[in-house]
């Protein structure tokens, strides 16, 4: 077969996968070119169900919280409205906390947006490139009067996300079979998502930090960052939170300001 | 950068310094230690390889034939019982809601 045959087979094969309204593509058909529309429909079944379980896959703690039922239901709404757009089924689902914010049945979960938010953090963390974190000795040897202009480059796999609810809670009794007790959700929660060699971990961030952490990983230097982290919360700890996102593994390498 | 909260490099070098100390206090792990700890994690993360999975992914019970038709209906509220949303509660005594709201 040319190529060109193959991609307006797929062309004409592809669209009514995700639309159950729309028939069976004329060029499938059955024995003595009888209609396959049962035929066409295990793909269409299998197409729907492999898209519903990766997303289950990348958002296990969403699916815990609401239930397989109602996850399923949601999760098919967004495989109809959002088809993938990569080959690469870990890429699928990016959009998925965003719908969720806006699924009218899930308004009573004002939480499960951030709570899903975190799952593809995880998931990007996980997949992102391998970095050696930065080493405690690499900033130690830098001079007392440059560290206000100190920018520390950030590890591919680190991501700090901010939430109006307990997002990080939730998530973290949610990721495992453990039981879940009760959880008040009004406390804001800040997440710190990082991944220093092969595990991702999710770290709930103090008052200030993650004003501290989102300034320094998109580059502000130490200086202004403190500054901004301070004005956020006055109880926030600068030795504390340097050491914290050290630990983390959340940076690779400093960089002083100028290139030399 | 806001006058009031300026952060004097004193006070980063102390914080700087103090951080450092906290840093320190883990040891560091010898290296056949730190060789383990890798191998096992390096185990953990690449040991498990999924079977080829090109089934019906409709699962068992169901015949894989035009189920994709078959949609659920936009009342997907009445499903939410099976999750752990009841134990996560607001204020003012909302919680994950069992009703359409």
């Amino acid at each position: 077969m040319l190529p060109e045959a193959g991609l307006s087979f797929a062309a004409s094969f592809a669209p009514a996968l995700l639309d159950p309204a729309r028939s069976t593509p004329e060029v499938v058909t059955g024995p003595n070119g009888k209609a396959a529309n049962r035929r066409y429909d295990v793909y269409r079944n299998n197409v729907t169900v492999s898209l519903i379980d990766a997303l289950a896959a990348i958002y296990p703690a969403v699916q815990r919280i609401t239930g397989t039922d109602f996850f399923r239901a949601m999760a098919r709404f967004h495989v109809r409205s959002n088809p993938p757009t990569s080959p690469l089924l870990f890429e699928y689902g990016r959009d998925f906390p965003e719908f969720i914010a806006q699924y009218e049945h899930a308004q009573a979960m004002p939480w499960l947006a951030d709570v899903a938010r975190i799952e593809r953090a995880w998931l990007d963390a996980y997949h992102a490139a391998d970095a050696v974190p930065l080493s405690p000795a690499r900033l130690s040897a830098v001079r007392p009067d440059r560290l206000a202009d100190l920018v520390f480059i950030p590890h591919p796999a680190a991501r700090c996300l901010r939430s109006d609810y307990a997002a990080v809670t939730i998530f973290a009794a949610n990721r495992d079979e453990a039981p879940v007790m009760r959880i008040d959700a009004s406390t804001p929660e800040d997440a710190l998502i990082t991944r220093g060699e092969f595990d991702v971990t999710v770290r709930r961030l103090p008052p200030g930090g993650a004003v501290f952490a989102d300034g320094l990983m998109s580059g502000r230097p130490l200086g202004e960052a403190a500054a901004s982290a301070l004005e956020a919360a006055s109880e926030f700890d600068i030795a504390a939170n340097i050491a914290g996102l050290i630990e983390a593994g959340t940076f690779t390498s400093l960089s002083c300001g100028d290139p030399s | 950068m806001s006058a009031k909260h300026a952060v004097t490099s004193l006070v980063l070098a102390g914080a700087v310094s103090t951080a450092l100390a906290t840093l320190a206090s883990a040891g560091p792990l010898t290296k056949a230690e730190a060789d383990a700890a890798v191998a096992a994690k390096k185990e953990k993360c690449f040991g498990v390889a999924l079977k080829g999975q090109n089934d019906c992914a409709a699962g068992p019970g169901t015949t894989c034939q035009g189920t994709s038709t078959v949609d659920f209906q936009g009342n997907a509220w009445k499903f939410v019982q099976g999750g752990t949303c009841t134990s996560i509660e607001l204020p003012g005594g909302k919680k994950g809601s069992l009703k359409p709201v």
